[in-house]
């Protein structure tokens, strides 16, 4: 009787590798991680200006009751100059971005702006990554929709592209 | 037309192996009449020739680069290399499978033609159930996979191939590992035809034998050139990832390693009949898992192909059909088998069943760790399990099994005494223990997997060379050979993998251009930084001396690739062979005070790993050779 079991025992256990594989199949798959800073108030920090053109950037920017998108971004980073159109493209859609460039120096963000569009109010300049880490964020680039309240509502890893606009834009409409 | 041609050939086939299963099944069931179901061999031949032609087909569309075949427009380009062209049929899904079928059908046709040494009612059944593979194979290709669609209207020029795919290496990779894949599918036919016709036994474990020792060879291949493939071009300096598609190929090779060993105890002693015949089903299947895994899209891996549930759905129809319709018949037929000769528990087969055991233990600690996120997903959670788990629970066994694989070849059939054993095996043990001692006095704080790899390597290694001790070395025979120069490449394989991780030495600095840095033994000096211009790509390349202590310096050229279309960046790390070991750099990011990162690895006898690779399917070649050359004079079926 028990060799019996024994013999039918590869059979079962395919069986149940194979349930797993077609439930697997079937559950769409779920490539955005929820970040743990969703729901969390911003920090408080103040950084200084990055560049002369545009004003410093305080966690209080953030908490004016208006929605805003903030992008962590660096005038070193090649995916930051891909991005660039798509933030320009979300600044005309009356999108208010501040921006936060890291370990750079004014000369570079400003020739970063001249050559690839400006879409920022603010742009507050984080030498060390302090900020950036206290905002749970690893790269560059990286955004955050932040409601009027200093919530976080959203965090994009990595560049924004032309099919995140709408997620973009439908995540700033929910934090109003 | 050739498209076409191709098309109406790869129907042709197909229709062909719906006859070789019909022939194959009534032949089962009207047992006195051989004659008709003889007539499966010239069919399962012909279906060979059909497929074969369809892939010429294929071939030569993407040697004349006709944009009007979706296939070719979407995977090649008019201006592309002859090598990279024809690699291009099946460096994508549809040829690739198309492929696949072709060397499964090739494989039946041969099976056809040679084999001649197994009963004539087992040959039928084994030739029904190669048939009835290949016919979900040609039934995949023809409804879901059609390589030979055409496109209208035709585009003046293809896309190209992905640039990471055009590398010499990745031309041969694929083929390598379906020559394994497909050789285990034989392997399953072989033994779903033994148990159709109770015909589990030593005559047929030789003729199943050439196949497993041919696919297991194929296989160590693939895996070694996949193996150092991943280290040179992803830049991140490491050998082995876990990565679902490398466990995908791993868990056949650790299937087929564990049948290889009793395919052997059932052709000399006719033992393990029940276990080599589930094996022998295990191992196709986790060829077909893999090939699940990988296409479906189910687990996120670097390969990345076409994803499509769809096919994933079609795939997991065929493998509930063929496994479970394997296990199934198992489950109803071995019971039937007699049971086969007994042995001690000090022998060569029991160190063989130690053998079968251990390795079964690491299939199972690779399958779990490769398919718990695939179950913790179903369950709606998201992990990922990597290196933290798979190197101290696969590492430790292997381990074990490395010195079973010392001891086992120095045992005698059916009975030995232990202490006989134990003094053949104390020249080997005394060198492990000398290498231990070595080791942990000039380098105490190393990994305790890494000191105890090292000495279990000196172990295998000395005991490996053992059974030709005091022998005639012209009368040992070519299997022989086979078996020492395989299970010493295990011990160079494990010797290298184990000075690595013990011995590397990795940095990350930052140098201005003129500046110096070191790692290990070496003064590395960065001479100067410059953009460089390739065809579908520019780059930063630096430009690096080496020099070790006073000797000659070597040059490297890293460089910080950026392809134009899609934008990728890419880092193409400079490696430099030197005896004993391989210098390894990569070019990062340059800081804003000018001056560039630099990740340097000296990795010491790290060589070994790919070198033990090769002698380890060396190994399988030669006893392949070895074996056939033996038997070929044994008695034939009409002899009998």
């Amino acid at each position: 009787m028990m060799r019996k079991i024994l013999l039918w025992a590869p059979l079962m256990v395919f069986a149940l590798f194979l349930g797993v594989f077609l439930r697997g199949l079937h559950v769409p798959e779920n490539t955005t991680i929820t970040s743990k800073m969703v729901g969390k108030v911003v920090p408080d920090f103040a950084l200084p200006a990055a560049v002369s053109s545009h004003p410093a950037l305080t966690s209080d920017d953030l908490k004016q009751g208006k929605p805003i998108l903030l992008n962590i971004f660096a005038s070193w980073c090649l995916p930051c100059i891909a991005e660039a159109p798509v933030l320009e493209e979300l600044k005309r859609q009356g999108v208010e971005i501040h921006g936060i460039a890291i370990r750079d120096t004014p000369e570079d963000v400003g020739d970063f702006l001249t050559q690839h569009g400006d879409p920022y109010a603010r742009i507050g300049s984080d030498v060390s990554s302090q900020v950036q880490i206290s905002l749970g964020s690893s790269g560059v680039p990286e955004s955050f929709v932040v409601d009027g309240r200093g919530v976080v509502r959203l965090q994009h890893i990595g560049d924004i592209r032309k099919e995140d606009i709408t997620k973009i834009l439908a995540a700033l409409e929910d934090a109003k | 037309m050739i498209a076409e041609l191709g098309l109406g050939l790869l129907w042709l086939a197909a229709g062909l192996a719906v006859l070789q299963f019909f022939l194959g099944a009534n032949a089962l069931r009207m047992k006195g009449r051989p004659d008709l179901g003889l007539a499966i061999q010239p069919v399962a031949i012909a279906q060979g020739l059909l497929a074969g032609l369809s892939f010429l087909a294929l071939i030569y569309l993407f040697f004349v680069s006709d944009m009007s075949v979706k296939l070719v427009a979407a995977n090649s380009h008019s201006e592309k290399p002859l090598l990279y062209k024809i690699s291009g049929a099946w460096g994508n899904h549809e040829g690739s499978m198309l492929l696949w079928v072709t060397i499964l059908s090739l494989a039946g046709g041969a099976i056809a033609l040679v084999e001649r040494r197994i009963r004539e009612d087992t040959l039928i059944a084994t030739l029904m159930a190669q048939g009835l593979i290949a016919l979900g194979f040609y039934a995949f290709l023809l409804f879901s996979s059609n390589p030979f669609e055409r496109l209208n209207p035709s585009p003046p020029e293809g896309n190209g191939l992905n640039p990471l795919l055009q590398d010499p290496g990745l031309a041969f990779h694929p083929p390598t590992l379906y020559l394994g894949y497909v050789g285990l599918s034989v392997v399953f036919s072989f033994a779903v035809g033994a148990l159709l016709t109770r015909d589990v036994g030593p005559a047929f474990a030789r003729a199943m034998r050439p196949w497993v020792l041919g696919a297991w060879a194929f296989l160590t291949i693939g895996i070694t050139a996949g193996s150092y493939w991943a280290y040179y071009e992803l830049g991140w300096g490491g050998w082995w990832f876990w990565d679902p598609v490398e466990n995908a190929s791993l868990m056949p090779w650790l299937a087929a390693t564990a049948l290889l060993h009793s395919v052997t105890v059932l052709a000399t002693r006719d033992s393990l009949r029940a276990w080599t015949v589930m094996l022998a089903v295990v191992a196709f299947s986790m060829s077909m898992v893999g090939t699940f895994l990988v296409r479906s899209g189910i687990l996120t891996s670097v390969h990345a192909f076409a994803v499509d549930p769809e096919r994933g759905s079609f795939i997991l129809a065929l493998l509930l059909l063929y496994i479970g319709g394997a296990l199934a018949l198992f489950a109803l037929r071995i019971s039937t088998v007699r049971e086969g000769a007994q042995f001690e528990p000090v022998s060569r087969e029991a160190a063989l069943v130690l053998n079968n055991l251990l390795l079964t233990v690491i299939l199972g600690v690779v399958l779990i760790g490769t398919l718990y996120p695939i179950v913790a997903q179903a369950m709606g959670q998201q992990i990922s399990i990597g290196p933290p788990y798979f190197n101290p629970a696969a590492g430790s066994v292997a381990l074990l099994l490395i010195l079973a694989m010392a001891a086992g070849p120095l045992l005698r059939w059916r009975r030995d005494g232990f202490a006989l054993l134990v003094r053949r095996l104390a020249v080997p043990v005394a060198l492990g223990l000398g290498v231990l001692i070595a080791v942990r006095i000039a380098a105490p704080d190393i990994g305790t997997l890494s000191w105890l790899g090292l000495s279990t390597a000196a172990v295998a290694g000395a005991a490996s060379i053992a059974p030709l001790w005091k022998r005639s070395l012209k009368r040992t025979p070519l299997f022989t050979w086979g078996m020492v120069v395989a299970h010493f490449g295990v011990a160079v394989a494990l010797a290298g993998m184990a000075a690595d991780t013990a011995f590397m030495k990795e940095r990350l600095v930052a140098v201005a251009e003129g500046g110096e840095a070191e790692v290990g033994p070496f003064k590395v000096r960065l001479n100067a930084v410059t953009p460089v211009i390739g065809p579908n790509w520019t780059a930063l390349e630096a430009r690096i001396e080496a020099r070790r202590g006073d000797g000659t310096p070597v040059v490297l050229r890293p460089q910080a690739r950026h392809y134009m279309d899609p934008p990728t960046d890419t880092s193409e790390a400079a490696i430099t062979t030197l005896i004993d070991g391989q210098l390894y750099v990569v070019l990062g990011k340059v800081n804003e005070d000018g001056r560039w990162q630099l990740r340097l690895w000296w990795k010491p006898w790290v060589t070994l790993i790919w070198f033990g690779g090769i002698l380890i399917a060396l190994g399988g070649i030669l006893a392949l050779v070895g074996r056939l050359w033996r038997e070929r004079r044994l008695p034939k079926r009409d002899d009998q």
